[in-house]
């Protein structure tokens, strides 16, 4: 499809598997990028250097009404046609290349821009019963599926996924990502196998404003992806973790169903279990398997999925990939190995492994409060230096503005604004 | 001329040594093939008699017997077989339309061997159902697009969520197979008691047919489809409420287009009194429900069944797989169907001409394929269940179908093969050997059903573990992750026409 | 004791219990030696009954208060300790016939070929289970606790 995305898979049989790491802060305080690609660099043997990508929640704060599109564009051609379509349906408050600074084993960068949108009025109207969510999905369908050589990273308000092919330490690197400060990030390192490598392949998948991380292998794909056409999904990426983001939009934002249920959807409790569970629960869950059968993830997953106020980590029905999780005061951690946290933060409070099936929820808390034995950053005098956890600290010092960063707000003349920062 | 003698198809080798004159072969045959001379006291066999059922080769003590195509071959032809010549003589004889049972025996593709199934291997590990749990637990009825729940966004649920509303009545199956429809009449008392016994044993159903429901079948009630046919033979208001949901038939794969025929040999006093017709006659049901002549009066039906039986039995349509399945399927799923049946090219019958048989109908692999697909297009897939039924001969035919799309199966031919058939195609004479397809009473005593039901329990069984092993093999535990799962499936030697149609990629295209 | 119970409902008529009887009671226990090279040949001791078609293989049925144990005159006629079945010791019987004469089901025959004895179903003491059960296709006799 994209064929200069494409990288040569020379290293493709190295035995290994995808890693996945998440960091979230429950009270929202925003944090640099660095500490999220420490914690992926460690999982190097986890991917082959074929795909690696981020997640940032928070990170346009001052733009956070609009919807942040990063596009990936193949040729100049592809971004006419895009651009046009968008603004054919949307108020583009502002857009810009994104900011990227040479890396040596970055290739084949495609065309990466971003765009701040907001949906005219009159193209919302045209159909009274799509809502503003569904409008923007459809767009985002549109763009993957017709509009060749594009493709939308991500689509939701004040996050952005950055992601390509190579180790994700340097897609970091690449994408500038310490200069972002977000409450939110995960991340992923890639080893490819059943879908080629290429720049639209890489994790994090994004729709709206989910974003899912996921190493594994679904082998329900087939009937995921053809229940996700009833609902007018349409899956573009040729990879299983797409239709993991859209079954989380379809049954949270469309279905309204709560994360837990959700989690008890993609990673279904067994029958000899559900028979054993007092009569409504049981008859709950025998009404949701039945409802929602062609929605069961099966095969070995661990994912972690993320909106604007949520993470959730998740394991398949048989736990056949790792997944570690940890708390430290407000700041939750899911990663696919505990390493990769205990590189970050050495002593959180609690670590644990969450069971087959079992959901990892972390969750905004709007009124602020702290979360068990954790206390705000701030009064933990953990602003600038954090013991337990250097890496993750939200570390106002540390605010880079490294070269490559300049060199590509140089690019853009509206650059400058706070938002990133 | 007056009379052709018609070549026989069979011969019978008498091992001479090895016969000992028991004459159980004299004694078994219900078409009078074999006769014993006491004066000689020698067995010796009429051939021409001999409907290749083989009991007699079965039954013999010391396997004296072997049953053999006949090796008379009229000069090589490409166009005319030697069966089409019989059949013009037969014909020339008679001036009648040609019977014949079981399912389509020509040889049209079947897609079933050319369709491949997928294993893990390293990316995803294979699961072993002897270790682990391997589910194939099936609900077949309508199903909301949705579940509503009261306050969804409850974030830490201590008790289940309560329901809005909740799903329609389902029927429950430990395994995706059931009996399909094969009525009182066509086959023995004893046959049916084998398919209900087993079916309540295992958590699956039997089909009634349209033969209605003999008194002694009422206690197995809730594993019974009860079917509603176009004669309406045996339909009361009891009947309807008896079984577990309601099927109309308008179509069987067998013979599409046209309506059910049974002998008036076979309709005896229990026949008669349950299809509640006269003993003796012929039940022909007619080719059309004549209160249905459209796709609104189905509904209608449809919706008088479900008044009938209170809303409380999910009531099923059975068609057979024509050239317009998919559209036909999806409006009768839209006419309030809670489950399609399609019954496929290869579908049996206990009675059929055999020119119908032979020629009219799609194989089921395309008709599912298309089902599923044009119900998906609609987005009205939940909505109904599909069975798909028509000459599943293993269970790598079942899960391949479930793939495809199919819910679950239906299985007729291969259960009574289980309970001894040889496919002899003579169902319609009455004179089933092994006591299936016939209501004589000195045969029909030869289908014990404790040995029937076992048998078929037994099959279910190896076919459930067969699938369960497969299914782990592609590494998926829980067979609703297989279901219209065609990435599992890879096609050889398939038309890229069949493989449009089918859904599939050709054998070695990854995904 | 274990007996051999009819399901006549199931019973097909084959006859297959008689032969695989008669085989068990020849000197080879082949059956095709059995009945083409021993001569005297061996008795069936079980008989299909026929009317129509109702049928049902009919042995001794091995009474409790068995009459020709009290109608035999030299002892031969005994019950097996262990078993509780009723065994004709062929030695000792002289062909008088009068366990024939009373028996109430006709299960008794004459041997009048070889030695003169009463020919009497044994439950084919020794083997697992009768053979006459072993081999009907259609479980129409049945060995079990009654």
């Amino acid at each position: 499809m994209v064929e200069k995305m494409y990288v040569a898979d020379k290293d493709y049989r190295v035995p290994a598997g995808c890693g996945v790491s998440g960091i979230m802060n429950e009270t929202g305080e925003r944090f640099g990028g660095d500490a999220i690609i420490t914690s992926i660099a460690l999982m190097r043997d986890r991917s082959n250097g074929l795909g690696g990508g981020f997640a940032a929640y928070g990170i346009y704060p001052d733009l956070a009404n609009y919807y942040a599109f990063h596009l990936m564009y193949e040729s100049e051609d592809a971004r006419r046609q895009t651009e046009e379509y968008l603004k054919g349906c949307y108020t583009i408050m502002h857009d810009e290349p994104i900011p990227s600074r040479e890396v040596k084993t970055i290739k084949h960068s495609p065309i990466l821009w971003r765009y701040f949108l907001m949906p005219r009025e009159e193209a919302l109207t045209r159909d009274p019963l799509l809502s503003e969510k569904d409008f923007v999905a459809m767009t985002v369908m549109h763009v993957n599926s017709r509009i060749t050589h594009a493709l939308v990273a991500s689509s939701g308000k004040n996050m952005g996924i950055f992601k390509g092919v190579g180790y994700p330490e340097d897609i970091g690197e690449f994408y500038c990502l310490e200069g972002y400060k977000g409450y939110i990030w995960t991340s992923h390192g890639r080893f490819p196998t059943n879908s080629v490598a290429w720049w639209g392949g890489a994790h994090p998948f994004g729709l709206l404003d989910w974003s899912v991380v996921h190493n594994g292998e679904i082998s329900s794909y087939g009937i995921n992806r053809r229940y996700l056409q009833n609902f007018g999904y349409f899956c573009s990426f040729f990879t299983d973790t797409e239709v993991i983001t859209y079954l989380v939009d379809l049954l949270i934002r469309k279905h309204e169903l709560s994360f837990e249920m959700v989690a008890k959807i993609l990673a279904a409790p067994f029958w000899v279990d559900i028979e054993r569970m007092p009569e409504e629960e049981k008859e709950f869950y025998q009404s949701m398997r039945m409802v929602y059968g062609s929605a069961l993830l099966n095969g070995p997953f661990g994912v972690i999925v993320a909106n604007t106020e949520t993470m959730l980590g998740l394991n398949d029905r048989l736990k056949l990939r790792p997944l570690v999780a940890a708390r430290w005061g407000n700041f939750v951690y899911i990663a696919s190995e505990e390493s990769a946290i205990r590189e970050i933060c050495p002593q959180p409070d609690r670590v644990w492994m969450p069971r087959a099936g079992e959901p990892v929820l972390a969750r905004l808390r709007k009124d602020g409060s702290s979360a068990g034995a954790g206390q705000s950053l701030a009064a933990q005098g953990l602003e600038t230096v954090s013991p337990g956890c250097e890496a993750a600290c939200p570390c106002q010092e540390c605010e880079p503005a490294s070269q490559g960063y300049e060199a590509a707000s140089q690019d853009s003349e509206a650059y400058g604004r706070k938002e990133v920062l | 001329m007056a009379k052709i003698p018609i070549v026989q198809d069979f011969v019978v080798d008498r091992d001479e040594d090895k016969c000992i004159s028991c004459q159980v072969c004299c004694r078994m045959c219900s078409n009078d093939a074999h006769t014993y001379d006491r004066e000689t006291d020698k067995v010796s066999t009429d051939t021409a008699k001999c409907v290749g059922c083989h009991f007699c080769e079965s039954f013999c003590p010391t396997d004296a017997l072997t049953i053999r195509r006949n090796a008379s071959e009229i000069r090589q032809n490409a166009n005319w077989k030697q069966e089409m010549l019989t059949w013009i003589a037969k014909q020339a004889e008679t001036g009648g339309v040609l019977l014949t049972g079981m399912g389509c025996d020509q040889p049209f593709p079947v897609y079933w061997d050319h369709i491949l199934l997928n294993a893990s291997q390293v990316t995803n590990p294979s699961i072993d159902p002897l270790r682990e749990p391997m589910e194939l637990r099936t609900y077949l009825g309508c199903k909301p697009d949705r579940l509503e729940v009261e306050s969804p966004q409850q974030q830490c649920p201590e008790k289940a969520p309560h329901l809005k509303a909740k799903p329609g009545k389902q029927l429950l199956l430990q395994t995706p197979i059931l009996f399909s429809a094969m009525s009182y009449g066509s086959i023995s008392l004893n046959a049916c008691k084998s398919l209900a016994w087993a079916a309540s044993e295992f958590g699956t159903f039997y089909n009634t047919g349209e033969g209605g429901l003999h008194r002694d079948l009422y206690p197995y009630g809730a594993n019974t489809i009860v079917q509603v046919a176009s004669g309406r033979f045996g339909v009361h208001e009891e009947y309807l409420k008896a079984g577990a949901a309601i099927e109309i038939k308008i179509g069987q794969g067998a013979k599409p287009g046209i309506g059910g025929h049974l002998p008036g040999e076979k309709v005896n006093e229990e026949v008669s009194r349950t299809r509640m017709i006269p003993m003796g006659s012929d039940a022909i049901s007619p080719a059309p429900h004549h209160d249905i002549y459209s796709i609104e009066d189905l509904r209608q039906l449809i919706y008088a069944l479900k008044e009938a039986t209170r809303y409380e039995k999910p009531v099923g349509v059975k068609i057979s797989a024509v050239h317009n399945v998919a559209p036909i399927a999806t409006g009768v799923v839209r006419a309030g169907a809670d489950f399609v049946s399609i019954d496929g090219l290869r579908g049996g019958t206990g009675a059929a001409p055999t020119v119908i048989r032979n020629n009219v109908g799609i194989p089921i692999e395309l008709a599912i394929a298309a089902v599923d697909t044009r119900l998906r297009q609609e987005g009205i897939r939940n909505h109904a269940s599909v069975i798909a039924a028509g000459g599943f001969r293993t269970s790598g035919d079942i899960i391949k179908a479930i793939a495809l799309g199919a819910d679950a199966v239906y299985i007729g031919t291969s259960a009574l093969v289980a309970l001894g058939c040889h496919l002899c195609q003579k169902c319609y004479t009455g004179k089933c050997n092994w006591g299936i397809a016939t209501q004589d009473p000195y045969l029909t005593k030869r289908l014990n059903p404790h040995i029937g039901a076992r048998r078929l329990i037994n099959l279910l069984r190896a076919w459930s573990l067969e699938i369960k092993e497969m299914l782990g093999g592609m590494g998926i535990n829980a067979i609703e992750s297989l279901r219209g799962n065609r990435e599992a499936l890879r096609g050889v030697g398939l038309s890229d026409t069949d493989l449009k149609i089918l859904g599939i990629k050709p054998a070695g295209e990854a995904w | 004791m274990k007996r051999i119970v009819i399901r006549e409902e199931y019973c097909m008529g084959c006859r297959l219990c008689e032969i695989h009887c008669l085989v068990q009671h020849s000197k080879s226990k082949e059956i095709i030696k059995a009945y083409k090279g021993e001569y005297p040949k061996a008795l069936p001791r079980v008989l299909v009954e026929e009317k129509e078609y109702l049928s049902f293989a009919l042995q001794c049925r091995h009474c409790e208060d068995a009459p020709c144990l009290e109608a035999c005159m030299t002892g031969a006629m005994h019950k097996d300790e262990e078993t509780g079945a009723v065994i004709c010791n062929e030695d000792k019987c002289v062909g008088c016939w009068m366990c024939i004469m009373v028996c109430p089901f006709g299960v008794i025959a004459r041997n009048t070929e070889g030695k003169k004895a009463a020919s009497k179903c044994d439950l084919c003491l020794g083997e697992k289970m009768p053979v006459c059960v072993q081999h009907c296709p259609n479980e129409a006799i049945v060995f079990e606790e009654k």
